[in-house]
């Protein structure tokens, strides 16, 4: 007990820089995957190119691998900015991809007269995605959304490695100043149970007010 | 057969799918203000005729053309054609989360961009004349299959299309209830509204149509007056399909 007690503002201080990474990441993702979802379904070849390679690029990279690339690689182009916008373009980027499959498996789940009929009526791509198609495949992909967000909460780990300051990398400090290893994780488990149970609690909401009862 | 004022034109239309020649050389002209049933043998390519008049199925070759403009391309110009060329699909497709309301509005505020008070009044209006304007705030799966077809006629209607096609629009319904949908398209062609209707419905053939045309494999067997059609039908194919329905 006496490790969180002692420590509390240094544990708040990676909580809430998980909690803002996590949040602006999803952000992120959420625009992002939303975005490419809609290029993969889109009446435009080179549209759905861009989706797939995206997905296929993002997708099979290794995480850590992502944050050396944006961390190390953007500055050789010239664009300096703080390791926590890095952190949060990885992590946005990479959990995009994800998003962008669920928001994808969810349109497929809308039966193609959907669609068709919007069409006929003469509306749009974006007018028959946006008002008939998606609004549909979000009631069927909240919890696969929650479960990819839950995984970004956890993975925002990495950018601790980063120096980015997080709940995970407040070990670091702890375990110099001769605290109990186990104890020391025991309180960052709990931390990060606090957000992910969060998370849960969201999207169960959200399932509950919006899901289609079948 | 000649036509007069000709709104949907297609001439020479060839369609594949994969080595099936579904549309061969289709040729058909229907007039403003005429009633057209398309009937057949199932893969007869009658569906796929009605469909590609709105280019939900593309085709190949030839030359599709709706009230003097050639279908364009998937773009902007083929949404504003696809608006005065109303659909009514076999499986209904109404807006499943919307209520029956919002399935007539959705339309005319988004694509006529009138506003939401008056598409919901030429909703109810045009709800009420397909007698279900007590169910406009219900969702479809609460309604019948025969109600929720009215409801999709109501949509069409709400563009203010110049052509209505029926891709067998009584196919999925319960017996019982193909009639309610028939007499709202039979009222529909006593107002003039020109219509392409694929059906299995014979007597709705004989009592509304103008022309019969009957396909077979792909081709465009016989186009004439359904009295002409089903008294003295010329082909061999159209004898045997007509022996084979009518029998009972």
């Amino acid at each position: 007990m006496d490790v969180l007690t002692d420590n509390f503002s240094l544990y708040a201080e990676g909580f809430f820089g998980t909690v803002e990474l996590t949040v602006y990441s999803s952000a992120l993702a959420l625009v992002l995957g939303f975005v490419m979802a809609s290029f993969r379904v889109a009446p435009v070849g080179s549209f759905r190119v861009f989706g797939a390679v995206w997905v296929a690029v993002l997708r099979n990279t290794p995480l850590t691998l992502l944050f050396f690339a944006v961390m190390l690689g953007l500055p050789r182009f010239g664009l300096v900015l703080p390791f926590e916008v890095f952190a949060v373009l990885a992590l946005g980027c990479y959990t995009s991809a994800f998003i962008c499959e669920v928001l994808r498996s969810g349109i497929n789940t809308v039966p193609r007269g959907q669609g068709e009929a919007a069409r006929s009526l003469g509306m749009s791509f974006s007018q028959t995605l946006g008002a008939v198609v998606l609004p549909q495949a979000f009631r069927t992909v909240i919890p696969p959304i929650g479960s990819t967000l839950i995984a970004l909460a956890k993975n925002s780990a990495i950018a601790g490695a980063f120096s980015v300051t997080e709940l995970l990398g407040t070990y670091k400090t702890l375990s110099e100043l001769g605290y109990n290893i186990v104890w020391t994780f025991v309180w960052i488990a709990v931390g990060y149970l606090i957000i992910t149970l969060t998370i849960s609690a969201i999207f169960h909401f959200l399932e509950k007010r919006w899901g289609v009862a079948r | 057969m000649a036509v007069v004022d000709p709104l949907i034109e297609l001439r020479g239309v060839n369609k594949h799918y994969g080595a099936l020649h579904v549309l061969q050389d289709v040729d058909l002209t229907v007039g403003r203000g005429e009633v057209v049933v398309v009937i057949g043998p199932s893969g007869s390519g009658k569906s796929t005729l009605c469909r590609a008049m709105n280019r939900l199925e593309r085709v190949e070759s030839g030359e599709i053309v709706i009230d003097g403009q050639p279908l364009p391309d998937e773009g902007k110009a083929l949404a504003r054609l696809r608006a005065e060329v109303g659909m009514v699909f076999q499986s209904f497709n109404l807006f499943a989360h919307k209520t029956v309301l919002a399935n007539v509005s959705l339309a005319q505020i988004k694509v006529r961009k009138r506003k939401k008070e008056e598409a919901d009044r030429r909703s109810r209006e045009l709800l009420d004349r397909v007698g279900l304007a007590a169910h406009a705030e219900k969702y479809p799966a609460q309604l019948s299959g025969g109600q929720q077809q009215r409801v999709a006629i109501a949509r069409a209607l709400a563009m203010d299309p110049k052509a209505l096609l029926f891709d067998e629009p009584t196919s999925a319904l319960d017996p019982e209830m193909i009639n309610e949908v028939l007499e709202v398209m039979q009222q529909l062609a006593r107002e003039g509204m020109t219509m392409v209707v694929v059906t299995h419905e014979m007597g709705f053939a004989r009592s509304a149509a103008n022309r019969v045309v009957f396909m077979a494999d792909g081709r465009i067997v016989e186009d004439r007056t359904p009295e002409e059609f089903f008294t003295t039908p010329r082909s061999e194919r159209a004898k045997d399909f007509l022996s084979k329905i009518l029998k009972h």
